[in-house]
């Protein structure tokens, strides 16, 4: 039997996102859920982006140097000072 | 303790340096990250992060609390960005934040799919994702190559990921900080998460030959 209506697993990867944002449409989140059910390699790709997902939150963000933020308090003060 | 914007502006216009000092700690990385989009370099983002400033407190009084303070002080960047980038004679590719659409990027590279005439199975893995264990992914030697992979990114697909994954704001902020819509902002997301997996795909299946 062929579903004309089964996503490839080309056109799969390009879901994932709206798929984790929750913004698939009801017909889209269930042709994306029916192909995860069945799809070994598919299945390893969400759950790689999912840790991927978890490992760009665990690096850090651009330190404020203490130069910086001596500058912007600086900035802060003689704003001050004027009104 | 959470104060309610109304409480920040007013301690602000009161001259309370603690508040400018933690809003300041709070947001420079992302106000940093968003100029990037604008301007050529780092240097001239952090004085448009200190321009940005000195306008927030002068117009402190006409802030009206219609969009939150965090989305009027990135508005206010973003013009100042602009105007600075103006000023370098930068031409701004307004495509880029308004319709990243316009040039199609693959998620995964178009060869490791079966081709669309294939008789069997049209567009399935040809060569699909070699395992990837959870924990060299997450190991912290890993972490450089994210932050690489990320540095590598266009500044609008940085400036998304950056936000998104780790600052942690919500898809609401970054739509309104950057002035995009959900559409557009799920797209660079997309792209950016896509290609950081592709860089750790590279890194760790060369790392195990």
């Amino acid at each position: 039997m062929i579903d004309t209506e089964a996503f490839s697993c080309q056109e799969l990867v390009e879901l994932v996102t709206d798929y984790l944002e929750g913004a698939l449409s009801p017909g889209d989140l269930r042709r994306f859920e029916e192909h995860i059910a069945l799809c070994d390699a598919c299945t390893e790709y969400l759950r790689q982006l999912r840790v991927t997902i978890r490992a760009v939150g665990a690096i850090t963000p651009d330190d404020l140097s203490p130069e910086a933020e001596a500058e912007l308090l600086e900035v802060f003060a003689s704003w001050r000072a004027t009104v | 303790v959470e104060r309610s914007d109304a409480q920040l502006v007013e301690a602000l216009r009161s001259g309370d340096e603690e508040t400018f000092r933690m809003l300041v700690r709070e947001w420079h990385a992302p106000l940093l990250r968003v100029a990037q989009i604008f301007v050529p370099s780092r240097a001239i983002a952090e004085e448009v992060v200190q321009e940005t400033w000195l306008r927030v407190l002068g117009a402190l009084d006409r802030f009206e609390g219609r969009s939150s303070l965090k989305t009027w002080v990135f508005r206010i960047l973003a013009n100042t960005a602009k105007t600075r980038a103006q000023r370098e004679g930068r031409v701004i590719p307004f495509s880029s934040l308004q319709d990243p659409a316009r040039v199609p990027e693959a998620a995964v590279d178009a060869d490791r799919f079966l081709p669309d005439d294939h008789a069997q199975h049209p567009g399935a893995w040809s060569s699909p994702p070699p395992e990837l264990p959870e924990e060299r992914l997450l190991a912290s030697e890993t972490r450089s190559r994210i932050a690489a992979a990320i540095d590598e990114l266009p500044a609008n697909q940085r400036a998304v990921i950056m936000l998104r994954d780790v600052q942690g704001w919500d898809s609401d902020e970054v739509c309104n900080a950057l002035d995009i819509t959900e559409v557009n902002q799920r797209v660079l997301l997309h792209r950016a998460r896509a290609k950081v997996r592709n860089a750790l795909e590279d890194y760790l299946s060369v790392e195990n030959q």
